[in-house]
């Protein structure tokens, strides 16, 4: 059988999972490095044959489509004909290979692979000099967490159906959590973790509420709504539900891939080990509510394409938002962070503005999944330089950096081509994912086009001032060479991701990618050439132009270190650029929504209910208990003739009731 | 008289529960032991390989077929029950290895294990019956090893003690028991399950008769109030025992009284629903009171499985195509997780010099960290906490119980109150779970029992009910296992 393998992929990590997690304190690290990554190697070798013969030996069906693969769908629960359900309620696991569930195991794996070799260097503690002397406390746990992380964020995105979509989602919300707080002793590390999960698990209720409507109007947890012809006729009844589903289920993607307002937590979650933002925080999970979109895409457009551009716009604002608070942060890595934001919003926005299953009104589509394959490799590598130069300079404050290019010559180079790809500088990568995403938004309306346009130029300014103020201007160590350490290049297990990152990075926007991934499922060659400057010249020339004047802004003002305008500008609008820095309060919003209004105007009357009403029915209920306990003891006195008594007369007793009753 | 051999074909299990008592009696009658002696260990081992082997060669799915003019009647269902109760016993028989290889009692451990096994055989016959006379052998046949099991310890005073209350008991419920049996043999004229469910109709004479005969086995399965016997014998017995009872013991004789109630007495269906909700009421809810306030934790248990057994005939009440499922499932898990609490108990034990009182168990966390947590895992299942697979049991049976009611029927009305009475009860018996669980881990204690190394074989028996707490409920082959023979 095709595909048989597959269970492997979610097998060999949920065993090493489970080895690393049992017995991984009775090992060496190297051991547990070893397991961890060589699990990760063989998996990366799986996904990346399963993706040879997805789109290569086996290929188009006979219809010109890539096909829809169920490898095996298990039965987990099945409660038969539920009642209030209507029809049968199963809940099966399975693997389904569709293209962009391929290219999702690509992603996730390489990603993952490449971050279990880095993380040897970076949970490695090391003295004066550099040297090596010994690895963090829980380095096992560490990647016993990874194991888990890999195979809930595998297994959602071959998930059949929502439901298992839904169990993997949650698991991938724990992983995050539990890696967020890695560093346990920290106070901000157990506070980033918690908000990250209160928030993102607040935004899954409404996720399990979607699917709820969802299943319960439809019948099904089906993907693919043709695929069952039992629910034909549920259709009619559902299709006004089913635009309420779909946004809730959006709103629990808002929440895992930080849209504005629930963003609040990913800026936070950077406590986390470096490796573990770059893995989870930049390339998979918080990508977890494109996918989900892009999942459910026929259904959006069927049955609520006016609440899909909804979406568009949240995100739009998101890219908008996120860019302009990214522009004033002095931590690197809540910098990439909003970075991050920012251009998962680019994603979803080009998800909002389909508005056709084929021809240009679906090129949106594909320029998501584009977007999100690119984004995956350069942002991965954005955060392991980040990672490399954390380790390097023992802070993530631009303060002590400056003048590195001098130092860590290949972490440089590297994050200096991550930043041309995510400006959109050709011929790398970034330029044409985005260049597609932002010829959708035009497509739709030009406004949101122009917008998209003018973000993509805050990216580029804010992306180079990062790299200037790091790499560049003054240098922290040259001010004081007597006390402070020399930096110098980090180790070959760390360099070596970077580099292999760096080359896929820079090289994956080569990939036709409209050839495998549409939403029509037809290749795009003919319609739309996968190379947008083709058939929209002008809107890469313009995006080009754009991405210069930001790169250009951001040399002029930042490479030397010394240049007066941004001291300036700070002074001239000190309010505005508070405000950036303290991401415009939203924080602070959500503290006083939570702290004021839930609970002082909710949360009070409830505890009062729940001590006086609630506790006082349970106490009632212990002290009836006891009481009772207490009055019933001298039954079970040990006389056996009272016993003989009592069975006699109970079953006497039973029998007259039934004769009486009945 | 002529017999026709080839009918042995049809009752394997039995077939190879029997070789096996043949070679364990050969075993144990060419290597006696005298009190003192140095302890047999091959003996164990080989008793757990053999009980695997008549698990693994009867796992199979069974045919349906009968023996011996109708009497004996096997079927897929009654495979699977067979083979938990096998798997019951396999863990009772790893986990005694500890006890039964102290120089004070290896002289009895081929007894022990023979009476294990001849209760195993009852059992097995007693669910495979098809005949009141049959049943009765088989019921006698579990009963009188497992009294005999009971005062194994005889020269300690308590164990003498709960044996002669278990024997005094037990005979005055098979004397009631028959009692019933006469008179509905009175009524229709025949022993035989399937001639009986023709003849039967709801006269007072039948109805009497079947709340004897109900009486009877609900002293097996201890529902109140035919329990009064269960907490002096379990806490007297030898722990082991104690397990034995508890589990397999009482799942055999719940899985008769189902097949029972659902076949035999299908015509007065009315009568013992309604005579099942005030037993499963009265069970779990009595049971509850007493658990809380126990301080000896065998004897607690005791009153946990009063409880629980109310869950397991709580299953029956719905009367259809899922009850049979959700008990069995409801067994295995039972079996898995109460075995898992009196393997630690006993393994306390084995360490306390014998005693079992809940204060050796404050601050256990903090010398025995591995033991503690796994007894935590086993009381959460009890409790029906997910995801352990105690959830996912006691999910199932509330599922049977209401399956197919509606709340407009006085039936059903009935069965859904019984079911919110049950759930009410979970949360009352989680209450007295966790109580151990916070001795353990909270109370604080200047002399915590000391750090031991439990024996391999505990350590196994620990891992396979650990596994079972844990996966059983997860995966869910296993219920699917049980519902494709039930289908």
């Amino acid at each position: 059988m095709e595909y048989s393998y597959s269970f492997l992929i979610l097998l060999l990590p949920f065993l090493s999972f489970l080895v690393l997690g049992l017995c991984g304190m009775k090992m060496k690290e190297k051991v547990a490095f070893g397991i961890g990554t060589t699990v990760l190697g063989v998996l990366w070798c799986l996904s990346l044959y399963t993706a040879y013969e997805y789109f290569f030996a086996v290929g188009r069906d006979a219809a010109g489509l890539y096909p829809t693969v169920t490898a095996f769908n298990l039965t987990w629960l099945d409660f038969g004909k539920a009642p209030l359900f209507g029809t049968e309620l199963i809940f099966n696991i399975g693997f389904r290979l569709t293209p962009i569930s391929v290219m999702m195991l690509v992603v996730i794996t390489t990603v993952s692979f490449m971050v279990h070799i880095y993380s040897l260097g970076y949970m490695a503690e090391r003295d004066e000099e550099y040297r090596v002397e010994g690895y963090e406390k829980g380095f096992q746990r560490f990647y016993a967490f990874l194991s888990l992380f890999t195979m809930s964020m595998l297994g959602l995105v071959v998930a059949t159906n929502i439901f298992q979509m839904y169990l993997f989602w949650e698991l991938v919300g724990v992983c995050s959590y539990l890696l967020i707080g890695f560093y346990y002793p920290k106070h901000a590390a157990v506070h980033a973790s918690k908000k990250a999960f209160i928030v993102t698990r607040f935004a899954d209720l409404f996720f399990l509420i979607g699917i709820l409507f969802y299943s319960y109007y439809v019948g099904t947890f089906n993907f693919d709504l043709n695929a069952d012809p039992t629910i034909a006729n549920r259709l009619p009844m559902a299709v006004n539900i089913l635009p309420v589903a779909l946004f809730l289920m959006f709103i629990g993607g808002a929440g895992k891939s930080a849209m504005f307002p629930l963003h609040i937590w990913l800026p936070d979650a950077m406590e986390g080990p470096t490796p573990v933002s770059a893995l989870i925080h930049a390339a998979t999970m918080v990508v977890a509510g494109v996918f989900q979109v892009a999942s459910l895409m026929p259904i959006w457009l069927k049955y609520a394409p006016n609440t899909l551009h909804y979406v568009a716009y949240i995100a739009a604002f998101t890219a908008f938002y996120a860019a302009a608070v990214a522009c004033t942060q002095r931590d690197i890595k809540r910098g990439l962070a909003f970075s991050t934001i920012s251009q998962i919003a680019y994603m979803l926005v080009a998800l909002g503005v389909c508005s056709a299953v084929e021809g240009e009104g679906s090129v949106g589509y594909m320029a998501s999944m584009f977007h999100l394959f690119t984004h995956a490799m350069f942002k991965a590598l954005l955060f392991l330089c980040s990672g490399a130069i954390i380790v390097i300079i023992g802070s993530n404050f631009k303060d002590y950096m400056g003048g590195l290019h001098k130092y860590m010559p290949i972490t440089n180079w590297c994050f200096f081509f991550a930043c041309l790809c995510i400006s959109g500088i050709p011929p790398f990568s970034g330029f044409f994912s985005k260049d597609e995403i932002v010829a959708a938004c035009f497509h739709f309306s030009p406004f949101l086009g122009w917008f998209m346009t003018l973000v993509s130029g805050m990216t580029a300014f804010y992306m180079f001032r990062l790299y200037y103020v790091i790499f560049w201007g003054k240098s922290y160590y040259e001010a004081d060479p007597e006390n402070r350490r020399k930096p110098q290049e980090v180790p070959a297990i760390m360099w070596g991701p970077l580099v292999f990152l760096c080359i896929v990075g820079c090289l994956c926007g080569l990939i036709p990618f409209g050839h495998f991934v549409s939403l029509d499922g037809h290749a795009e060659d003919i319609a739309i050439q996968t190379f947008a400057i083709w058939t929209w010249p002008s809107v890469a020339w313009v995006s080009i132009v754009v991405a210069i004047i930001g790169i250009g802004l951001a040399t002029w003002m930042y490479k030397s270190g010394e240049n007066p305008v941004p001291d300036m500008l700070k002074r001239r609008m000190p309010k505005l650029h508070e405000a950036a820095l303290q991401r415009f309060y939203i924080d602070d919003a959500w503290q006083f929504f939570t702290h004021k209004i839930v609970f002082g105007l909710f949360s009070k009357p409830i505890a009062w209910f729940d001590r006086r009403v609630i506790d006082g029915t349970f106490n009632f209920l212990a002290w009836g208990t006891q009481t009772a306990g207490e009055t019933i003891r001298p039954w079970q006195s040990g006389d056996v003739r009272q016993y003989a008594a009592w069975f006699i007369t109970g079953t006497v007793a039973l029998t007259l009731v039934l004769l009486c009753i009945l | 008289m002529n017999i026709d051999y080839s009918q042995f074909l049809n009752m394997i299990p039995e077939v190879t529960l029997t070789a096996l008592l043949v070679i364990v009696f050969i075993a144990d009658f060419c290597t006696a032991r005298k009190p003192g002696d140095e302890p047999r260990k091959w003996f164990n081992p080989l008793v757990c390989i053999l009980m695997t082997a008549h698990l693994l060669f009867n796992m199979s799915t069974t045919e349906t077929a009968t023996a011996f003019s109708g009497m004996y009647y096997t079927n897929a269902t009654v495979g699977v029950i067979k083979t938990i109760l096998a798997f019951g016993t396999l863990i009772v028989l790893i986990q005694s290895r500890e006890w039964m290889n102290r120089l004070d009692t290896t002289f009895k451990e081929g007894e022990f294990y023979m009476l294990v096994v001849s209760t195993l055989l009852g059992m097995n016959m007693m669910v495979s019956a098809n005949h009141f006379l049959l049943f009765f052998l088989g019921l006698e046949m579990a009963s009188v090893p497992m009294a005999c099991l009971v005062g194994l310890d005889k020269y300690r005073h308590q164990s003498a003690e709960a044996a002669a209350k278990f024997i005094l008991t037990a005979t005055f419920s098979s004397g009631v028991m028959l009692f019933g049996i006469s008179f509905i043999y009175g009524a229709t004229g025949t022993l035989y399950f399937d001639d009986i469910v023709s003849k039967i109709s709801a006269t007072p004479m039948i109805i009497m008769g079947m709340v004897f005969f109900f009486s009877g086995l609900g002293f097996k399965i201890s529902l109140v109030p035919f329990h009064f016997w269960t907490a002096d014998t379990y806490q007297g017995a030898p722990t082991t025992v104690t397990g034995y009872l508890s589990v397999v013991s009482k799942g055999a004789a719940a899985f008769a009284l189902a097949a029972i109630l659902m076949k035999v007495f299908a015509p007065v269906v009315m009568y013992w629903q309604n005579l099942l909700f005030i037993v499963v009421v009265l069970s779990i809810t009595v049971a509850n009171l007493f658990a809380i306030r126990q301080s000896d934790l065998k004897r607690f248990m005791a009153f946990s499985s009063i409880s629980q057994a109310g869950y397991i005939v709580l299953s029956i009440v719905g009367n259809n195509s899922m009850s049979v499922t959700a008990l069995s499932f409801y067994v295995l898990i039972y079996v898995v997780a109460n075995m898992a609490v009196f393997t630690v108990i006993s393994s306390i034990e084995e360490h306390n010099n014998g005693v079992v009182d809940m204060e050796s168990y404050n601050g256990l966390y903090t010398t025995n960290p591995k033991l503690a947590f796994l007894m935590t895992l086993a009381l959460f299942s009890l409790g029906g906490i997910p995801p352990f697979a105690g959830m996912f049991s006691k999910f199932f049976v509330f599922m049977a119980a209401v399956k197919g009611m509606s709340v407009d029927t006085q039936i059903g009305a009935m069965a859904y109150g019984v079911v919110f009475i049950a759930l009410i009860n979970t949360v009352i018996s989680l209450y007295y779970y966790l109580l151990i669980v916070k001795a353990m881990y909270i109370k604080h204690n200047d002399k915590p029992l000391p750090t031991f190394t439990s024996a391999v074989s505990t350590k196994l028996a620990l891992a396979i009910c650990t596994l079972g707490v844990v996966a059983f409920g997860l995966c869910s082959f296993v219920y699917g296992w049980i519902n494709a023979a039930a289908a």
